[in-house]
């Protein structure tokens, strides 16, 4: 690790603030995707500006037609929320998944969404239940948000403040777990809100989350699993490398996907 | 059977201190005026260094020194040595390239340490370490082991690329045996590459006396004795008598931390060049790239059975990846501690075995956990299932028909198994597996779409490898005997100093239970004392499963000779002749009075030597033995593995583990059950998800845990183990071993139970989900489509 300035602002103003001054410096959230490339001498921010002291960035709200999740919030927080359980078990079941006790405890959605690791689980969440990214200047719809893998419509000097899911009565998420890092080798999520139908596929790609159209489309006549026989997906777009190739990763989703859609189905 | 004693499942002494954070670690360790190393390790997996330039680093804030290869070369310090002499079959010596601490003119893989740069802190030699300019001039890398023999020439020495290529029995006799064969059964088979991955990194603190002219050295090894001569005699750092090494507490080794590496040999050449201690703790990432790696072998084996399924012979060709260099055991692993055990746990009339060694721009390989028996046991194990398959015989039956049943039993490849009884281990494995009921699990496996599979592994290995005599002639460059020392203090608490080294096996709790049993005080008594060449006189640590069979004899041999001179000094205390006192539980008695003197008093007795003249009895209670065995130890079991295989992902759980083991006599069967578990987790790691990978580059692909798997809780099942025991004549506890055994027996009865869930004949290491869905989408496509 090199050496690095810390910050401790209170407010998003002054978090700003401290990005617009130092361009060179990093948001700090749970520190569990920025430290260990940091440590790795991988990242080299001039300063660390630690989100942990700005007041209003955690927490889980329920409403009638959306979950806002502060961006500060940590995975454990989310997992173990009981209002989400009542109205969204399937959101909750995202953070429930990633890395063990220890990254649960620190990492946070904000920190997640704002790598988008093509192998992180929140970005299927929230392309899947097609979330609204809130930032310190604006509302970006998730399917505008995810760029490609690492790469997000985010600015250098903007900060994610919070996610407003909406609620979707059939949601459902299935992960196959990567043998080493635990991460998504494929994961997908599943929704039905009224006549909207999305799946979202992390960890398979070649370029991070995307939506699994042909799936999608197979979808609209019967949300079941069953609509999916024989739908299959190009392995063209799929990551390959010593985990898994194309033609496995392509599989993988369909069997994710139906596994998703059967919790959905059933939820 | 006392509460401490023999055979009693004892808390481990040591935990509290490990779990509490007390243990005192090489790096926990500061020493005054340290200053850290960094190593800037090559990039390339094979290049020449055309220049290095040090002069910007030599600037850098907090620098004490940059220094090369060139200038360890100039002070005289040697290379690092293999010390197994393996003669290839025409008679030639395998041929060992020269391997210094720092890379001189080529680096051979990526990791190879090129220059050290020493400072005030870590931080600053690591900045440093970034200015330092290496011209490399790039040469093709080779990987692959198979592909090793005639590609890009490595070293000088080794035109070829092969270090030796050796053979073990009688070829002639062995064709013939295959030429009158009813049934062969081939199998090829390739031995994952493993990373060894101890909990505790590699570290060295180097440290030298200018007042006394010695060196210290802190590091984290298995045998610190053994690490002393090397780098006395060898690497000629300095005489024995001024080098102390001293191996603390050491988290985890699992043969990787046997060896003489570069950077503690670096660690102690700096300190005497810098003036002040320097320390080196290695970052995972280090880890992954230069501790010695496992296994990598590729193999051809074959078995020709007759009418009646008896084996009648084994043929196995053997090409043994050995990294870029040649590591301090290297060579006897894919040997002597492999086609020797070629045999199992059958009579085998005939067996030959040839092993090409091979360089390859690749970590170097040594010995893990179990070394070349596990590997010799996936043969075997491996061709015992295929056959039975294709004979159409239960692989129980097929195994159970060629069992030794006599001993000692002498196989065509060195060994002379001295006891066991393979039956008896393979009939409980069976019960304990409920194997009868095997077929309704599998039907009702099937309902629920999954498929079940069940597979064994009758493995046998031989630990404790001696005795010296032997070894020597097989071309071990020491011996393989063991020390031990009994220092009683004058109020009876005992310190066993002994020359094995625990890191993780618990010796403090074992040994202490031996001596509590022999000399009747409690544990809490009695300190066990080990890793401090200061402390122990020599030894030759621990490895190979042998410190309880080899180490614990010595410790006996010592306590037979206290015990005798301490009967000597009760026999003064009441006025008896020597004859007539008896030692039971603590005290001492004159047969046929109520005359009785504790073990405390006799010691108290034997330091004031009120009681005797000293010409006549040497006051003090303190007794030393060197102990070399008469053969190799045996353990040997069954482990069955049950599976069931997801078709639609190729996920496997397995849903049944039963291992029955013969280790002969049991110290602590709590410790002996924890051994097999972590062997057993080992095994599983390795045949269904480890594997150190390097691209066609010679780049590690697998260099953190993103990428290299672990078992983890969730991978395993829980445990069903059972012992058998028949013990071992050879030494006089009658031990065999445990530390191994799990890691040996697992990846065939893993890979059995796949292959038979799935129904293909054969299906590479580690069989991941990956692996195994492509597969079942050649023998059942439909169910993996689904
Ligand atoms: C061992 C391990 C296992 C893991 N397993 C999984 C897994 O299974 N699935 C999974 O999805 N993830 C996994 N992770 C990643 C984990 O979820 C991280 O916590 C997460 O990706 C990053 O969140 P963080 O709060 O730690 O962010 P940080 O590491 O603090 O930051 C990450 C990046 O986001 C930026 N950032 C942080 N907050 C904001 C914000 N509010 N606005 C804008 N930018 C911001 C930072 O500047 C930085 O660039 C694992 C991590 C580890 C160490």
């Amino acid at each position: 690790m090199y050496a690095f300035e810390i910050h401790r602002p209170t407010t998003v103003r002054q978090a700003v603030n401290l990005l617009a001054k130092n361009p060179e410096a990093k948001l700090l959230a749970g520190g569990h995707s920025l430290v260990p490339v940091m440590k790795m001498r991988l990242a080299s921010p001039s300063a660390l500006i630690d989100l942990s002291k700005v007041e209003g960035l955690a927490g889980v709200e329920v409403g009638s037609r959306s979950v806002t999740i502060g961006a500060m919030t940590r995975h454990r927080d989310v997992a173990r929320s009981p209002e989400l359980h009542q109205v969204m078990p399937a959101l909750a079941s995202v953070p429930d998944s990633i890395g063990d006790p220890h990254v649960r405890n620190r990492g946070t959605i904000g920190g997640s969404i704002a790598n988008n690791d093509p192998n992180a689980d929140y970005p299927a969440a929230c392309l899947g239940l097609g979330a609204t990214i809130i930032t310190n200047k604006r509302k970006i719809p998730a399917d505008e948000y995810f760029q490609g893998m690492f790469d997000t419509a985010l600015e250098p000097d903007e900060i994610i403040t919070k996610v407003s899911f909406p609620i979707a009565k059939k949601a459902g998420y299935e992960k196959f777990k990567h043998p080493a890092s635990g991460f998504a080798l494929v994961g997908v999520f599943v929704s039905k809100r009224s006549s909207e139908i999305r799946v979202a596929v992390t960890g398979a790609g070649a370029n991070g989350v995307f939506r699994a159209t042909v799936f999608e489309e197979a979808l609209k006549k019967r949300f079941h699993p069953k609509s999916l026989d024989g739908v299959t997906l190009s392995t063209d777009e799929m990551n390959s490398d010593i985990h898994a190739g194309k033609d496995y990763r392509a599989h993988l989703v369909g069997v994710m996907a139906r596994r998703a859609l059967a919790k959905a189905v059933a939820g | 059977m006392s509460a401490t004693g023999i055979g009693a499942s004892v808390r481990r002494k040591e935990d509290f201190r490990f779990i509490t954070g007390k243990g005192h670690y090489t790096d926990d360790i500061s020493r005054p005026g340290q200053t850290y190393a960094y190593f800037l390790r090559s990039p390339h997996a094979h290049a020449k260094i055309k220049r290095i330039d040090k002069a910007a680093a030599e600037k850098m804030p907090g620098v004490l020194g940059v220094l090369d290869g060139a200038e360890m070369q100039a002070d005289k310090i040697g290379n690092l040595i293999c010390g197994w002499m393996i003669h290839s079959k025409d008679g030639s010596p395998m041929k060992m390239a020269p391997h210094p601490a720092l890379a001189v003119g080529k680096v051979c893989y990526v990791g190879d340490p090129v220059v050290v740069v020493v400072a005030e802190t870590l931080a600053q030699a690591k900045d440093a370490a970034e200015k330092v300019v290496v011209d490399y001039e790039e040469l093709p890398a080779v990987v692959d082991c198979a592909k090793a023999k005639g590609a890009t020439q490595i070293h000088e020495v080794a035109s070829d690329n092969v270090i030796f290529d050796w053979h073990l029995g009688d070829k002639a006799k062995t064709d013939a045996a295959f030429a009158s064969a009813k049934h062969i059964t081939k199998l090829d088979i390739y031995n994952n590459r493993l990373a060894p991955n101890a909990i505790e990194p590699r570290a060295a603190i180097g440290e030298y006396d200018t007042g006394s002219e010695s060196f210290t050295l802190w590091n984290t090894s298995q045998n610190p004795h053994v690490a002393r001569l090397v780098i006395a005699a060898f690497v000629g750092m300095a005489p024995e008598n001024k080098l102390r090494v001293i191996a603390p507490d050491v988290g985890g080794g699992f043969g990787s931390k046997i060896f003489i590496y570069n950077e503690e040999v670096v660690a102690l050449w700096a300190s005497k060049r810098v003036g002040r201690p320097v320390k080196w703790t290695a970052e995972r990432s280090e880890s992954f790239l230069n501790d010695a790696h496992g296994r990598d072998h590729a193999t051809h084996a074959e078995m020709a059975f007759d009418a009646d399924g008896k084996i009648l012979g084994l043929r196995a060709h053997t090409v043994a990846n050995l990294g870029a260099y040649m590591s301090t055991f290297s060579s006897s692993v894919p040997t002597y501690l492999y086609a020797t055990l070629l045999s199992g746990q059958y009579a085998i009339p005939q067996i030959y075995c040839e092993v090409d060694a091979v360089y390859t721009n690749t970590a170097p390989v040594d010995a893990y956990r179990g070394a070349g028996r596990p590997e010799a046991a996936f043969v075997v194990e491996r061709l015992m299932e295929v056959a039975a398959r294709e004979l159409g015989v239960d692989p129980a039956d097929l195994r159970r028909r060629n069992f030794v049943k006599s001993f000692p039993h002498q196989t065509p490849v060195i060994m002379a198994y001295d006891t066991g009884d393979f039956d008896a281990s393979l009939k409980k494995a069976m019960e304990l597996a409920d194997y009868k009921n095997f077929g309704k699990r599998k039907r009702e496996a099937e309902r629920r779409g999954k498929l079940r599979g069940i597979g064994f592994s009758a493995y046998i290995e031989a630990c404790g490898i001696a005795p010296s005599q032997a070894v020597g002639s097989l071309g071990a460059g020491v011996g393989l005997w063991e020390s031990a020392e009994v220092r009683v203090n004058p109020t009876g608490s005992v310190e066993v100093l002994t020359g094995s080294h625990a890191h993780g096996q618990g010796h403090e709790t074992t040994f202490a239970q031996l001596v509590s049993e022999r000399l009747g005080i409690p544990i809490e008594s009695i300190s066990i004392v080990h890793g401090d060449t200061d402390k122990v006189q020599f030894g030759m640590g621990t490895y190979g499963s042998r410190s309880g069979a080899v180490g614990m004899s010595a410790i006996v041999k010592a306590l037979d000779k206290v015990e005798a001179k301490a009967k000597k000094v009760a026999a003064h205390m009441m006025e008896a002749a020597e004859g007539d006192i008896e030692f039971k539980d603590g005290t001492f008695t004159v047969a046929g009075t109520d005359k009785s003197a504790a073990w405390g008093d006799v010691a108290l007795n034997a330091y004031i030597a009120h009681k005797f003249s000293g010409q006549e009895l040497e006051p003090g209670l303190k007794e030393g033995a060197f102990y070399d065995p008469a053969n190799f130890t045996f353990p040997a079991g069954c482990h069955i593995c049950e599976v069931e295989v997801d078709p639609t992902t190729g996920e496997t759980e397995i849903v049944n583990w039963s291992a029955v083991d013969d280790f002969g006599v049991v110290i602590n069967p709590m410790i002996v059950e924890g051994q097999v578990h972590g062997g057993v987790a080992q095994g599983i790691g390795q045949a269904m998800i480890e594997h150190a990978i390097y691209d066609d580059n010679g780049q590690p692909v697998t260099g953190s845990f993103m990428d290299y798997a672990m078992p983890r809780a969730h991978n395993l099942p829980s445990f069903k183990v059972g012992m058998t025991m028949t013990k071992c004549p050879s030494n006089p506890l009658g031990m065999k071993g445990c530390g191994e055994a799990g890691a040996i027996a697992a990846p065939a009865a893993v890979i059995n139970a796949i292959t038979d869930a799935i129904g293909t004949e054969n299906i590479a290491m580690p069989a991941n989900a990956a692996t195994v869905w492509a597969a079942i989408q050649k023998t059942q496509p439909r169910a993996a489509a689904e």
